[in-house]
């Protein structure tokens, strides 16, 4: 029964997720996945510090993440539960994807906080 | 609840090889395995940048091997149909309407006392945006937010 009443809430962090990813991360990859591990772009240590330290990107960054985090659980229970027909495992594949999401959003938590 | 007692064809573990447009779909349920890759990703570099310039550098060593570039490349592939696939589904899962809708009466029931009964309510209709406009409004959130995001990394 409960998870009647989670399903609504899990749907909207599925939905915030997705749009998230898809606005956020094609010039997230380009940029950090990418163009400044290949060199074609150096921004300054102390420029890209000071910016993911101010407190406005810490908020954005925490809430795109963990929205990011739950849309990827959400999306890939269903995959594996009905792609996979896993039906008889639906509980513990909820609780692994769900708690990795939680687990995710706790580190995203303590990692916009110290940086 | 008891299980179906009707026959049920099994279907193949495989059947999202059969067609082209069953795969494409596996493939876009398959895109959340690098949305969460990229969020951990960014995670394990914020982190870096918050222990100093050697930690930060030390990243962008490793992120610069060709494994991990490979990864991204196919990442970026798999995010870009995600956006595609995302922007494309909207219209039809939400109505959006535009100027010219207008609230007009209608007839609703609602439960009292356990029983339907009739009631007056209002619903909004015409001014529907059409589903290109409010798709092609995203492509716009999504080069005004990718174009600040650009601007303010490498300005």
């Amino acid at each position: 029964m409960t998870k009647r009443h989670l399903e609504p809430i899990v749907w909207l962090l599925f939905s915030a997720g997705g749009v998230a990813a898809a606005v956020f991360l094609p010039i997230l990859v380009v940029l950090f996945g990418l163009a400044i591990p290949l060199g074609l772009v150096q921004p300054d240590y102390d420029y890209l510090h000071a910016i993911f330290s101010h407190w406005l990107t810490r908020l954005v960054l925490l809430g795109l993440l963990v929205v990011m985090l739950f849309h990827a659980a959400h999306r890939f229970r269903s995959t594996l539960q009905d792609g996979l027909q896993l039906r008889g495992l639906a509980t513990p594949i909820a609780v692994v994807c769900y708690g990795a999401a939680l687990l995710g959003s706790a580190a995203a938590l303590l990692i916009v906080l110290t940086v | 609840m008891s299980a179906p007692t009707t026959y049920r064809q099994p279907v193949s573990r495989l059947w999202w090889l059969k067609k082209r447009t069953y795969f494409l779909f596996a493939m876009r349920e398959l895109s959340c395995i690098f949305v969460a890759w990229f969020a951990v990703f960014l995670m394990i570099m914020v982190f870096a940048i918050g222990r100093g310039e050697a930690s930060y550098q030390n990243f962008m060593n490793w992120a610069a091997s060709p494994v991990i570039i490979v990864i991204n490349v196919v990442a970026l592939a798999f995010l870009i149909l995600h956006t595609v696939t995302w922007f494309a589904l909207t219209p039809q899962a939400m109505v959006v309407r535009g100027p010219g809708s207008r609230q007009v009466p209608a007839m609703t029931e609602i439960r009292i006392g356990g029983r339907w009964v009739p009631a007056a309510t209002v619903v909004r209709v015409g001014g529907r945006l059409p589903g290109a406009a409010l798709i092609a409004s995203q492509y716009l959130g999504l080069a005004v937010v990718s174009a600040f995001i650009a601007w303010l990394v490498l300005r």
